[in-house]
Formats: structure tokens, sequence, C-alpha cells
């Protein structure tokens, strides 16, 4: 834009008003579509997070944001868990669904507006993956195909009791509660069958291998694609808000019939 | 004070008191009301404007047409929704506008019904009076007779071979009802030996629900949950399969054995390396407890919320269960198997009367 500008003046030296809007305007754009240009590039290209920049970029986010309670150095203080070993899954997970950096410190940490672009989690993942070896974020390839069927059971053994059979979530103790899983990315199921965040047990993959966690995915995603033969889900809580709509509205329209025909005619 | 009472009472009653007891003395109140009569016969608005009456008439009519497009829209939405290749969406579609159509089409008659009899209808009061429940003397006496002449003509009391053959039968006709109900229960089943063996054995390796892959010590990393059941359960025919994993099924965590509290070092030795295993069914009523809280090593039920803490030998901390969860001990193998020591040391699950025996 300066450049323009120069070069401009240099042709003579006085503008008439409606160039120098052009030139203006001409200038804005080309700035504004090369800066869109290069950040579509990085947002679509895959994040390298082996390299220096990128993890040089994570530590001093990670400075930033986190050390106040996961120490400088990541080894945890008083305030938060050591986050050595734990794998740029974990990073990616805790702080792409906006549970990090946390709010308060209460029993849960619950999900809220993501804080980073996708650009800065990664770093921060980089930065925390170059710490120790740990899980690292899946690929694509790791999170499509796989079969609903086994997913189905797997999922009803090994996630069914606290997330619902459906996936609606549930409580746990003490204002604890597992998250529901309709509007949560593959990427990050997936995430946290490997890390284990919060309350949830680790699912590594010799428990659940790569193949079953795909599954299990496939089996979420099927869910959410297909709507329930039986009408109204009620957000597939069971007997909890089935009950409530029966009792409450049900019964109330009989009552309602039942004052109704009793009452006199006006 | 009776003065009082006399003075605010009412005349009637006055009255009444002053003929049998001495005034002054007690205060009688009537024993029944006063019959207030009817209500004052309020006219409907349908009774008093013809207009009105013209409208509610339309509406009823209206309704019963309403009705019939009711049911004409369900056969219609059965034809033109069809459930095809099973998919949920058409089932939905399907199930949802034809109970529409049927809901509409009953709904309109029933109000329709309704709003006829309550505003079109002529409105009379009618007077029933209730009449006395005792027969008259001369029906009572036919009565005995009758059951007289029955008992005469049928021999009832006199052929005591057909009588009591009726009552035998009548009474036996029930029999086979309890014994079948009696053999749902168990027969001679020791409970005791029922529920305090499970298919774990010394030696059964623990294998994964629901693949049956056996699972090694280091498959276990700090913060897992497996669920778990016995090596062979898988092979079993379905029913069978069933019963034994009902009372089989383990929960299998591991945290750090620094974690642990344990009432004795026996009781430290069924674990590994900070690997424990646990019955997964509450000893409150037999629901699988499995929502395992990696952080805090809370083991709740979901069914009424017991807690036990698997830190501490799965001690009760909250909710209606009397017991800790029975422990299941194990060891580790050369080739690093996880194997189970014996068979749990007490009965899983709920109390039974006989369990202490």
């Amino acid at each position: 834009m300066i450049k323009n500008k120069k070069k401009n003046e240099s042709r003579s030296g006085r503008r008439r008003p409606v160039v120098s809007v052009a030139l203006l305007a001409l200038g804005l754009a080309f700035t504004g579509g090369v800066y869109a240009a290069l950040t579509a590039s990085t947002a679509s290209a895959e994040v390298d997070l082996s390299s220096p920049q990128v993890i040089d970029q994570g530590s001093k986010l990670f400075a930033a944001n986190c050390a106040t309670c996961h120490g400088q150095q990541a080894q945890g203080t008083a305030n938060g868990p050591s986050l050595i070993g734990v794998g740029a899954a974990a990073v990616d997970f805790q702080v792409g669904t906006g549970r990090m950096p946390m709010q308060a410190n209460s029993a849960q940490a619950p999900v809220k507006p993501v804080q980073f672009t996708d650009e800065q989690v990664k770093a921060l993942a980089a930065y925390v993956a170059s710490l120790a070896a740990g899980p690292a974020i899946p690929t694509e390839s790791q999170l499509t195909d796989g079969n609903v069927a086994n997913g189905g059971e797997l999922f009803r053994i090994n996630c069914a009791m606290c997330h619902n059979v459906a996936g609606a979530g549930g409580a746990l103790t003490e204002g604890k509660y597992a998250p529901e899983l309709k509007n949560v990315s593959a990427v990050h199921i997936y995430e946290a069958m490997l890390t284990g965040p919060q309350n949830m047990p680790v699912f590594n993959d010799l428990n659940l291998t790569p193949a079953d966690k795909k599954d299990i995915i496939a089996y979420l995603e099927y869910n959410r694609a297909n709507p329930s033969p039986g009408g109204l889900e009620l957000s597939s809580l069971g007997p909890v808000s089935e009950g409530l709509f029966i009792w409450i509205i049900g019964l109330g329209v009989i009552v309602g019939f039942t004052i109704w025909i009793t009452a006199k005619s006006n | 004070m009776a003065k009082n009472d006399k003075a605010s009472s009412n005349k009637s009653v006055a009255t009444v008191a002053s003929s049998s007891v001495q005034l002054g003395t007690a205060v009688e109140a009537p024993d029944r009301f006063v019959n207030p009569g009817f209500p004052e016969h309020r006219l409907r608005v349908t009774d008093l404007d013809p207009k009105k009456m013209k409208r509610a008439a339309r509406i009823v009519g209206v309704l019963f047409y309403a009705s019939i497009l009711g049911s004409v829209f369900a056969v219609f939405a059965y034809m033109f929704f069809p459930i095809e290749d099973g998919s949920t969406t058409s089932v939905r579609l399907n199930t949802l506008f034809i109970g529409l159509g049927i809901t509409f089409a009953l709904l309109a008659i029933g109000i329709a019904a309704v709003h006829w009899g309550k505003a079109v209808m002529a409105d009379h009061e009618g007077v029933d009076h209730r009449h006395p429940v005792r027969g008259t003397d001369a029906t009572r006496a036919r009565a005995v007779e009758i059951f007289k002449e029955a008992n005469e003509e049928s021999g009832f009391s006199r052929r005591t071979l057909i009588r009591n053959g009726m009552i035998g039968a009548l009474i036996a006709f029930p029999l086979p009802a309890i014994a079948l109900f009696r053999g749902l229960a168990p027969m001679n089943e020791d409970p005791n030996n029922l529920m305090k063996f499970t298919m774990w054995k010394a030696g059964t390796r623990l294998t994964a629900d629901p693949t049956g892959v056996p699972i090694k010590a280091s498959d276990v990393t700090i913060g897992s949950a497996f669920q778990v059941i016995p090596e062979g359960l898988v092979d079993l025919p379905e029913k069978e399969k069933l019963d034994a994993k009902a009372k089989a099924a383990v929960l299998l965590v591991r945290m750090k054995p620094e974690d642990y509290t344990w009432s004795s070092a026996e009781r430290e030795s069924w674990s590994y390396q900070g690997i424990v295993a646990y019955s997964k069914i509450c000893t409150h009523v037999g629901c699988p407890v499995a929502l395992y809280e990696q952080q805090t090593h809370h083991l709740l039920c979901p069914c009424h919320q017991s807690q036990f803490d698997i830190a501490n030998e799965s001690q009760v901390i909250f909710g209606p269960a009397a017991r800790p969860l029975p422990q299941l001990p194990i060891y580790v193998d050369d080739e690093g198997y996880l194997r189970a020591q014996s068979d749990f040391t007490e009965p899983v699950g709920p109390s039974f009367w006989e369990r202490s025996k």
C-alpha cells in the first residue's frame, strides 16, 4: 500500500481526489486479498507439529495462557496437573473444545467458546507434545468408515453407562457430568477416548483398538444422522424426560378434558 | 360459654334443643343439614340466543366432518409415507402422520359428541330419588323359598358325593398354577451355592468384553478402565453366557499404587501394581456399576446413586448399598496376562437371607 502511494506521488505532485480514492481502494483490496490468501492457505494446510517455529509459538502461548496453573515447564502445580506426556491429543481436545483454559477451578471443566484459533491450538499441542512422547492427534483416515454395529456394542459396554445409550450425556457425582456426544466432532471423540479427559477413564489403543474407536465414532455419527423412528426423542434421556412429559402433559390433558366434560355448558 | 353458644346459635337449633334438654345446660347441633333445595336452573347461552345455538350446532357438525377428514388423511398418510427400506426417517414420518390422522379423527368425534350433549341437546334437570335397598318382605320370603327349592331339586345337601366332589374339584383347580409359580423359584438349590460361585477360578484369565481377548497388565495404563469377562465366557451358549456374565462381570482399573488404602497386606496382594478388579454387580439390587470417575476414583451406580471408593477397597461412601463391592483377587502370569487368584471370596450382588451361611 505504501509503495502504491509513493509511486503515485512521484508521477505528479497533485492528485485528483477520485484517483486517490480509487488507489486507496485498490491498495486495500490488494493487501486484504493477500492476507486472506495467506491465512486461507495456513488454515487449510496441516500445521507441522514438529516444526521448531510452531513449537516456539506454542511455548509462548503456553507461558502466557497455561503456565499459571500448569507451571512454567508444564510440570504441574497445586492448581493444575503436569502436562508432561499427555500428548498433542489431550491439548487438542482440552483447548480445542474450549474446556481449557478453565474458567473456574470447579469439579467440571465445561465446554465453552474456544479461546484460541485452530492454528494456536495446534501450536500449543505441538509444544506439549515436544515435552515428552504422548498420544498424537488422530488423522482423518482414523475417523471414518467404521463399523456401526460393532461400534454400537462397544459403546454400550464401555461408554453408555455414563454418556447414555444415545450419547445424550448423564450425571455423575458431586455436580460432575458426562457430556452429551451429539455435537462433538469425530476428532474430539477420538482424542477423549485416547486421553481420558477429566474424570473419564482412559481407553488406550490396547483397550479399544484404533479400529474400535473408529467403530464407536461411526455409531455416534449414525445416531446423529438418523432420527429416532419413535418420534420425539425428548433429549433421549429415557424415562426421566419421557415420564415427566407423560405425567405432566399427558395427565394434564386428561384432567383438562375431564373438567370440561363435567362442567355445565355456559 | 354455653350461654354465648346458645345466643349465637340459630333459631331452629334452639327449638330442637328446648324439647329434649334443659335450657342452658347443653347445645345440641342439628343432626342433619337442612335440604337447601335445587339451585336455580340456569339457562345456557344456546337456550337464550338462537344464533349461538345455531353456531354450536354448526361446530358439532363441522367437527364430525373434520373427523372424516382425519380418517381419510390417515389412510392417505399410509399410502404416501410408506416405510421404505427400513429407513428410520420413513418409519418416523409414517407413524407420525398416520398417528396424527387417527388422533384427530377420534378426538374430533369425542369433542363433537360432548359438545353436542352439553350445548345443543335439551337441557332438562331431572330428579332420580334414591330407593330403599331392602326388598319387600314378600320378595325376601320368595328368595328363601327359591334357595330351599334349589337345594331340594339339585340335591346339594342330600347328594354328598356330588357336593363334595364339586368342592374338591374347585379347590384342586388352582393347584397347577401354584405349582407352576413355585417352579419359578429355586427348588432344592442353596442360594448361597448359586450366588457364591461365579465362573472365576484360580488361573482364569481376565478378558475384554465383548471380544474375549485376554488382557495383559501392561495394557492397563494408569487411568484406564476395562470391562472384563472371564476367559471362555464368549464360547458359552447364549443363555449360559448371560447367566454367567450376570455374576462374573468385572471392572478393571488402574491407578497409582500410592493412591490406595489397604486394610491388610493380604488384601493388597489381591491387586497388581495398582491394577484392581471389582465385581460390577451392585451390592444394593444388582445393577451394573460402571460409572468410574478416573480422578476421584469413585464408582457410581446409575440406578440408586450408590457410590463406592475404589481407592479404599470400594467402601460405600454414599447411597443405599450396604456392602463394598467384592474384589476379584488377581495376579500376573509369566506371559504378563492378568489371571484370577481365585473366585470372589464372597457372594456378588445384592444381599439375601442365607448369605452369611
